[in-house]
């Protein structure tokens, strides 16, 4: 099964190599591709119609439980088989649809990759992985989207679309990360044992808000869903597979995925309701706004799968089950209705839908495979959408409360929705013929079979739905913990309610249809309000943000030196006052101290006056005399407390340190006054701040005992390894040779600077500033 | 006097950050010097202070015993102070050069950027 | 600070100051001292030499440029750590020593010539960095 899933990644790496030849020559071979994984997931039909579940396990990072394990039950299977049919279809429409594309093969390569991150994802087991590969379907998805990489409008969507599936990408991990703790396991077969303890925990509330996140971004749920109608940029055929039948399915899979784990809880089945409730009815108003025809079906497509979030919000069992026939549906008709409007596209030249009128002339099997797909659509008997549309009703009708207003809320969407598919199924087709398209040719057989073999699917499950009721449906429900044994998809319910919902809304999507004309008023309309709308409210905070990151830049990087000195010792002092206060004792144990002679009294008293002379001298020359004081009063120090090797190099080190001042500094200028009287008090105070924490910090150190274990060794092995007697030499010239070498590599390298700093001449501006 | 010389390793700190925060490209350098050499103190201080046994082993002895001084920060200080004049020479070359260049000991004035000089 | 005493005495300084230094360095292994030590002194007994003859004279009597010291104590420093390398196989910067001490230096080994390379490096890098100064002051 890996190889079956990584099959993409490996075809679009011989891609490279064979790239050419698929442009010319071959351009059906990439379409093997995925007929090969249709057959090969395929032949589980028997298996999982049995009740099977096949699972294969492979250890990756096992240390962080994190592992290739796959597992092919109900939901995976269709959503398989929906990748790897619909990819078929979508591979072979695309040979006729890119035909003389210069970067064909490039698509079909981003194509491969997405295909086998999309199958990842649904087969994963592990929640780690599944991120994973959800990840790659995002970042598949932008290179698809702005596959037409010269148009800054189609560069933009893939970025809107890039970073709002990203962000969700980034809270599905703190999700899959915090569940995977609570479970303690991040296999999601086995989180559905931990349904209780993740339901008892109180980061359950978070669990869940990060995995919507992630689910409605994906799933482009209101106030997320604008990056979807920006997405239809991207060629047909990408809107086709990914932003109808897969990609943006993936929210639904996962939250459909995890409702046995995280589900039937009133959090999660509330939220679900009202965004997916808001979504289809917000997405499907919308559609009579737009006249584009990929405009449309983004609309219509984000109205379903508001209710597919709705379904899985309502939770029941008769509502998962209307939620898993409908991915089903939805994936066939909707798939339809976009490879119809390529067609259009690419013969007419236009989608828009107020000009197109009679094609059927020219492309009768477009025209059928729209007008079928019209009727799924729309939901009327012999289709599947049919069955679909009624389960929803039965969802709704039988929850406990709130019946009248959720039905009516379905009920007014799917209007719309059906009237949004006679508008690009039906409408291009009908009337009379307009002269600018009489020259249109007949689209080849590639552009208009994929649909038709879709469209006729629709209608063939709608006649005989026990063809896919034991072997899809039943497995999806029994992989999300729910007994299907007692479910029988029916086309005749005899006349119940749900009957009478279902032909109002055949009744008021027909009305819509013969009523309404998309006109460029309406459109005109919706722009209008385009300020209020989510996407203009996000792009303004992001300005606000970058204008907000500027004033942070300026304030903080503004180019003087000691503005950064003070506000890091600031927060240094912060950080450590916090710290240090907390637990210093204040018992100073003075017993445990040398005790103190006369001379270092005195050193120490000249030290103390060599300081304040430096701080306080009014010319440099004095400063710097102060602090060569201060550095032989180190130095004596150093003499005091056994350290004659640094008592040596610190008097050499200050004397020449001392010359080298003096070279340099009477070409440098006099001290000026700079600061006023304010800013030193405000200096003095932080540096004494800091100054006097590091006296505490020593002095807590002191109080701390001693780890001598490393000194012991070299003390004790210093002759008898090295046969050195000065330890401080030994440990620099033989146990830590290496470093002390690599020390005075940067000592040369600071001579080179100097020397090239003093010596080499000025260039350009600089010479002329001279 | 451990306690007196926590006191002056923190008066060191002070002293080198006051004079890092003027505007003065000298009392820059200076606060570097000072900074550097309370640093030294302070890894001195805290490998503990020990009178009159320096960390060299006896004539006929084979190794240190009894009470000596810790080699380990001993060393860590040497190559510290001998790093830090290359340090300081190279700060100091850095000063006049851009002093050369600017025209100004004023720190505040050489904030612009390569592109604006 | 050209002096007639500061000239004269430095004149007899120069050798006294750079054969202490070199005492300096061999000793280090046993008694305070060492490379960095070393080479420090012996830097500043060339630049009070210069300060009391010139600058010319100091750089007549050093014949090369000092920068050329610190390629050259480099590669001592990195030879004698990969003498054991080539050698007799062992790791890098493996202590080496000769059976038998010598007198005055005592035991020779690889870590004594590293010691060496510090010394010039060091030295190299002093005076470079002074003259380099002192020359475009």
């Amino acid at each position: 099964m890996l190889i079956a899933i990584l099959a993409g990644i490996l075809f679009s790496i011989l891609l490279l190599f064979i790239g050419k030849w698929v442009k010319t020559k071959l351009q059906l071979l990439p379409a093997l591709l995925p007929l090969g994984l249709f057959i090969y997931f395929a032949q589980f039909f028997p298996a999982i119609a049995a009740g099977e579940v096949i699972e294969q396990h492979y250890n990756w990072v096992s240390s962080f439980g994190v592992n290739l394990s796959f597992r092919l039950d109900g939901l995976a299977f269709l959503f398989t088989l929906l990748i790897t049919g619909i990819g078929f279809l979508v591979f072979l429409y695309t040979s006729a649809y890119l035909k003389n594309n210069d970067y064909l093969d490039r698509f079909y390569g981003y194509l491969s990759i997405f295909m086998a991150a999309m199958l990842g994802l649904v087969l994963s087991d592990n929640i780690m992985s599944l991120f994973l590969f959800w990840e790659l379907t995002s970042i598949s998805s932008f290179f698809l989207i702005g596959f037409n990489n010269k148009s800054e409008a189609s560069r933009k969507s893939a970025l809107w679309a890039l970073g709002i599936t990203g962000i969700g990408g980034l809270l599905l991990l703190a999700g899959a990360v915090i569940l995977g703790i609570v479970a303690d396991t991040y296999t999601i077969s086995e989180m559905v044992n931990q349904k209780a303890l993740i339901a008892s925990s109180p980061l359950y509330i978070l669990i869940a808000i990060f995995i919507f996140g992630a689910a409605f971004t994906k799933s482009a749920q209101f106030p997320f869903h604008f990056w979807l109608p920006g997405a239809m940029k991207a060629p047909t055929p990408v809107s086709t597979y990914l932003h109808s039948a897969t990609m943006v399915k993936a929210g639904v899979y996962l939250l459909f995925r995890l409702t046995p784990v995280l589900g039937d809880n009133t959090f999660w089945n509330t939220t679900l309701m009202l965004f997916g409730g808001i979504t289809m009815l917000y997405a499907a108003i919308h559609t009579i706004f737009r006249k584009d025809l990929k405009g449309i079906l983004a609309y219509s497509t984000i109205s379903a799968l508001g209710i597919l979030v709705f379904l899985i919000g309502l939770g029941t069992k008769e509502a998962l089950l209307a939620a898993a026939v409908f991915i089903l549906v939805h994936a066939l008709y909707k798939a339809t209705l976009f490879l119809v409007t390529g067609t259009i596209d690419l013969s007419t030249g236009t989608r828009d839908v107020s000009v197109l009128a009679g094609l059927k002339k020219i492309m009768l099997p477009v025209a059928i495979a729209g007008f079928l797909a019209a009727l799924s659509n729309a939901g009327i008997p012999s289709s599947i959408g049919f069955i679909g549309k009624d389960l929803i009703y039965e969802g709704t009708l039988q929850l406990p409360n709130n019946v009248v207003l959720l039905t009516s809320l379905a009920v007014i969407t799917n209007i719309f929705i059906s009237y949004a598919g006679y508008l690009v199924g039906v409408k291009p087709f009908l009337g009379k013929l307009p002269e600018r398209f009489e020259m249109t040719k007949t689209p080849e057989i590639r552009l208009w079979l994929p649909p038709v073999i879709l469209a006729s699917l629709g209608i063939v499950f709608g006649f005989v739905p026990s063809l896919i009721q034991d072997s899809l449906i039943k497995p999806i429900l029994s992989s999300v913990a729910i007994d299907a044994s007692d479910i029988h998809l029916k086309i005749w319910h005899g006349f119940t309610p749900v009957l009478a919902l279902s032909v109002t809304t055949i009744v008021g999507g027909l009305l819509l249809y013969f009523l309404l004309k998309p006109t460029d008023k309406l459109v005109s309309f919706s722009n209008k309000l385009e300020v209020v709308s989510p996407k203009s409210i996000i792009e303004k905070l992001i300005s606000l943000f970058e204008t907000f990151s500027g004033w942070w830049t300026r304030v903080f990087q503004n180019g003087y030196l000691r503005n950064y000195v003070s506000v890091i010792i600031f927060v240094a002092v912060i950080l450590m006052a916090y710290r240090l206060l907390q637990d210093t004792s204040y018992v100073i144990d003075y017993s445990s101290f040398s005790k103190l002679t006369v001379y270092e009294v005195v050193v120490l008293v000249i030290m103390v006056g060599a300081i304040f002379f430096t701080i306080f001298a009014k010319s440099r020359l004095a400063a710097v005399a102060a602090s060569g004081v201060i550095g032989y009063a180190i130095c004596l120090l150093f003499v005091f407390y056994s350290a004659p090797d640094l008592a040596m190099t610190q008097f050499a080190i200050d004397t020449l340190t001392v010359i080298l001042f003096v070279l340099v500094l009477y070409r440098l200028p006099k001290y000026l006054v700079l600061s006023d009287y304010k800013q030193r008090i405000r200096d003095g105070i932080l540096a004494c701040s800091f100054g006097g924490l590091i006296s505490v910090l020593a002095l807590e150190v002191l109080a701390q005992p001693v780890n001598e274990e490393i000194s012991k060794f070299y003390a004790e092995n210093a002759y008898i390894l090295a046969h050195g007697k000065n330890v401080v030499n030994v440990i620099l010239v033989d146990f830590r040779g290496t470093d002390t070498m690599v020390e005075i590599s940067v000592l040369a390298i600071a001579a080179i600077g100097v020397f090239a700093l003093l010596k080499l001449r000025l260039r350009g501006h600089e010479r002329e500033q001279k | 006097m451990e306690f007196l010389l926590a006191i002056i390793t923190g008066l060191l700190y002070a002293a080198g950050l006051y004079m890092m925060m003027r505007r003065s490209l000298v009392k820059l350098i200076l606060g570097l010097i000072i900074i550097g050499n309370g640093a030294n103190l302070l890894i001195f201080l805290l490998g503990r202070i020990t009178k009159g046994s320096p960390p060299i082993i006896g004539e006929h002895e084979k190794l240190l015993s009894d009470i000596y001084a810790d080699p380990v920060p001993q060393a860590l200080i040497l190559t510290a102070i001998v790093i830090s004049f290359g340090l300081q020479s190279f700060a100091i070359i850095l000063v006049k050069r851009a002093y050369k260049v600017v025209k100004t000991d004023d720190l505040d004035k050489m904030k612009a950027t390569d592109e604006e000089v | 600070m050209k002096t007639i005493i500061l000239r004269t005495a430095s004149n007899y300084l120069l050798p006294i100051l750079l054969l202490f230094s070199i005492f300096i360095l061999l000793r280090g292994h046993y008694l305070p001292g060492g490379g960095f030590v070393g080479g420090l002194i012996a830097s500043i007994a060339f630049v009070l030499h210069a300060f009391a003859n010139g600058l010319k004279d100091t750089k007549k009597l050093l014949k090369i440029h000092p920068g050329f010291l610190m390629p050259l104590g480099l590669a001592i420093a990195f030879l004698s750590g990969l003498l054991p390398v080539l050698g007799f196989g062992e790791p890098f910067m493996t202590g080496l020593w000769l059976e038998y001490p010598i007198p005055v230096i005592g035991a020779i080994g690889t870590a004594l010539f590293f010691d060496i390379g510090v010394y010039i490096v060091v030295q190299g890098v002093v005076l470079t960095i002074i003259i380099t100064i002192s020359e475009s002051a």
